[in-house]
């Protein structure tokens, strides 16, 4: 079925698809839409679950780990504060092994309250064991979510997937959707049914204490998992397109970055507006590409190493801002490409903070700077796009 | 031999790590007499969280997830939805928490569980303090104790608050049963859990549970001190059950001096203090009596908006 | 996985802790179960109405001493058994 759809709707309508049994979510902006659907479509019968109407997202986590102990396929979603309430959980989540797969609308931290797109949310819980997966359009939001299902539950990952859909430019904007055939959704991603749940008849105690004799083997463990996250990535999309006909570069998605001289590097919604960017520039004869980080966990560290090989400039764009550090993806990047012996310039531009627009005409700029400096040399301090009140001037 | 008070079957192994002479150890023993072996069982943050002991040790009978610490009501809600999605709705589910991880933490998490009508039994055993982490006071320690975070020194000593009712708060969400219960009465206890297995919706058991190394005395007083909680009414066992409010056991009414003198966290405590207990604890009884004679439906129950 | 506990809480020797142990009088004993009904740590077995306890496990809390309405459970140093 091919309609129009908002970005929330498509999480929703991947939820649905891939059947989820248990949802629980408590409402945020800009997320609501996305539970409301998922309320209606279980209260209709159109989808067989259970939803409970938790009273925080801290909850939600929490009951959604507990169903999936049990047995159960859940979801939730949520966002800014939302996600950082639920941070304690995540990570227990995570420990717990759970395949859980939630939709995060990513939003500003306030104060100064805002409920625009920005990364900071979903960037602060990097370190949670969580897979995270960063959408470009409203038909990948639905994709992943179904992806993200097939992912968390391989017997060789087992942990949770976070979809982040950027807050409005996403989640409240209509796009075409193809909503997957549900016979052909049932086939690629059959029934949650794990090894070991909560059962009667089994007693044992799940998530138990452990002494600093084991603990790090446990870790060790979680670790291989996410390891193993990254071939299962790759496996899964290719599984799925072709059985959907669409796919989305596995880990870090390369656009005309075989001749490129220098490449734009960004995630999210901000990566549809730096396609036109580089077909534009592109055009004019400048030779530049797009690497769009679709996972931030696993991060995408071999396909960067390769791809920093081949350009002279790279320039990383960061929703957020890791405060006393740079951007997050900035210095990740830099940390994957340390152990080259030669290694591309690499500078880091803020942008698009609490809802701003990245326009095409500032990813220009940024490349246009990108080749200045990477001729120039380096130039280590992030540079924060078009903050008002600055000397120099972007206009 | 002669025949027991309570049911033989055990659903919990020795070799529990809880201390010697540990009420929360005979709350579990009694709880599953009550529930049986059709139980699964959500466990925070709390003593009872080691007590199974070190992996790959479990100490009970019955399958058991831990969660995090203010998570409880949350946690017993996903395991409901995911049994009944698995067609497994006779299977009991139970949050059993300590004190703290109740009236204090997890008090938004229960709220939550008890207005959406989750269908489980939350067991509250209450030692009176944060035990685990080393006797700090939490919304459940009573007036007058001592802990480590209400040291007694010249200028001012022990809790000046009040013990929070929660009782009181659960009944206010209108749940279908909440009942007081003690391990120095087991065929009292067994027999509300029973109760309480029966209904549907959520059920809320409190449970004194002494803590003989954070109440300051003998392990070997942990029933007789229990015992004397009910005889002195400063624990009174009664139930609500569809809003309606009975007393189960009235208690000879002996004076409470007999039983704080047990425990060493009432040590410091004058006479004039005790006498200050006593007359609270005196009103309090005339009320639930009053309250229990009346036979009166509770308010949460007789109102649906 | 996360860690599965499915290993019996016997395999923790919890008697080890003891320092008084509760020492027996099966002559006074008059079979009312008290005793197994009130230990914390379901460390008493009944035989024939009559506790043994199993010590393997029991902490030595003394509870079972202080509750015996025949009085004949006694709590001894663990040399004295």
């Amino acid at each position: 079925m091919r309609t129009v759809m908002t970005g929330n709707y498509a999480s929703a309508y991947g939820a649905k698809a891939a059947r989820a049994e248990v949802i629980a979510a408590y409402p945020i902006t800009p997320q609501t839409s996305i539970v409301e659907k998922l309320a209606e479509f279980v209260s209709s019968g159109e989808l067989n679950a259970k939803f409970i109407p938790v009273e925080s997202e801290h909850s939600a986590m929490a009951a959604c780990i507990s169903a999936s102990v049990t047995g159960a396929r859940t979801y939730t979603a949520t966002s800014s504060h939302g996600l950082t309430l639920m941070h304690e959980v995540l990570m227990w989540a995570s420990g717990a092994r759970s395949p859980i797969v939630m939709t995060n609308v990513s939003r500003a931290m306030a104060p100064p309250w805002s409920v625009w797109a920005d990364h900071m949310d979903s960037v602060a819980q990097r370190d949670t064991g969580w897979m995270q997966f960063f959408c470009e359009s409203n038909q990948e939001v639905l994709d992943t979510v179904l992806m993200a299902y097939k992912v968390a539950e391989s017997r060789d990952v087992m942990l949770p997937a976070m979809i982040i859909e950027d807050a409005f430019i996403l989640s409240h904007t209509s796009e075409p959707v193809d909503v997957p055939e549900q016979s052909q959704v049932d086939t690629f991603l059959p029934r949650y049914d794990p090894e070991m749940r909560l059962e009667i008849g089994r007693p044992m105690g799940f998530g138990s204490l452990v002494k600093p004799d084991l603990y790090m083997e446990f870790r060790y463990k979680a670790m291989k998992a996410m390891e193993s996250s990254r071939e299962r990535i790759l496996k899964v999309e290719e599984e799925f397109r072709k059985t959907f006909g669409r796919s989305y570069g596995g880990l870090l998605d390369e656009y005309r970055c075989e001749d490129a001289e220098v490449v734009v590097v960004v995630a999210g919604s901000a990566a549809g507006t730096a396609r036109e960017a580089v077909d534009a520039m592109n055009e004019r004869g400048v030779p530049v590409g797009l690497a769009r980080l679709r996972t931030f966990r696993p991060f995408p560290e071999d396909e960067l190493r390769n791809l920093a090989k081949k350009v002279r400039g790279i320039a990383v764009i960061d929703r957020s801002y890791t405060f006393g550090a740079a951007g997050a993806f900035y210095t990740e990047l830099c940390g994957s490409l340390f152990p080259l012996r030669e290694r591309p310039v690499v500078k880091n531009y803020i942008a698009g903070l609490g809802g701003r627009d990245i326009t095409p005409k500032i990813i220009e700029k940024i490349i246009e700077d990108i080749i200045d400096v990477s001729e120039r040399g380096e130039d280590v301090e992030p540079e924060w796009v078009e903050v008002k009140g600055l000397d120099r001037s972007w206009q | 031999m002669s025949k027991t008070t309570i049911p033989e079957e055990e659903y919990a192994y020795p070799g529990s790590t809880g201390c010697p002479g540990c009420g929360a150890n005979l709350v579990m023993r009694y709880l599953l007499k009550g529930l049986g072996e059709r139980t699964v069982i959500s466990i925070p943050a709390c003593c009872w969280a080691v007590m199974p002991g070190y992996w790959p040790s479990h100490c009970l009978k019955v399958p058991l997830v831990y969660c995090a610490f203010e998570a409880t009501g949350a946690s017993i809600s996903g395991i409901r939805a995911a049994l009944d999605m698995r067609g497994e709705r006779d299977v009991t589910v139970v949050g059993f928490a300590g004190d703290g991880g109740t009236v204090d933490i997890g008090l938004q998490a229960l709220s939550g569980a008890a207005e959406r009508q989750t269908d489980a039994v939350y067991v509250m055993y209450d030692n009176e303090a944060y035990m685990n982490t080393g006797i700090q006071r939490s919304g459940a320690t009573p007036w007058g104790a001592w802990t480590t975070t209400t040291p007694v020194d010249e200028s001012r000593g022990f809790k000046q608050e009040p013990k929070k009712n929660v009782m009181a708060i659960m009944e206010a969400h209108g749940i279908p049963y909440a009942a007081t219960v003690s391990v120095g009465h087991p065929e009292d206890f067994v027999k509300k859990v029973r109760k309480a297995r029966d209904v549907r919706g959520l059920r809320f058991i409190h449970a004194l549970s002494p803590c003989p190394p954070g109440w300051r005395m003998n392990p070997m007083k942990t029933i007789e001190v229990a015992r004397l909680a009910v005889d002195t009414r400063i624990f009174p066992l009664y139930e609500i059950d569809e809003g309606v409010l009975a007393i189960t056991r009235r208690g000879k009414g002996k004076p409470v001096s007999e039983y704080l003198s047990l425990q060493g966290r009432f040590g410091h405590l004058t006479p004039e203090n005790t006498a200050e207990i006593q007359k609270v604890i005196d009103a309090r009884f005339e009320a639930l009596e009053a309250r229990a004679a009346r036979k009166n439906l509770s308010p949460s129950f007789t109102q649906l908006a | 996985m996360t860690p599965i506990s499915d290993t019996p809480s016997t395999m923790n020797k919890t008697g080890l802790w003891r320092v008084i142990f509760p020492k027996v009088d099966e002559e006074k004993c008059r079979r009312c179960a008290i005793c197994w009904k009130f230990c914390p740590d379901a460390a008493i077995q009944l035989v024939d109405g009559v506790p043994h306890i199993i010590l393997d496990f029991c902490k030595g809390c003394g509870i079972c001493a202080n509750e015996c309405p025949a009085k004949c459970i006694a709590m001894v140093e663990e040399g004295e058994r």
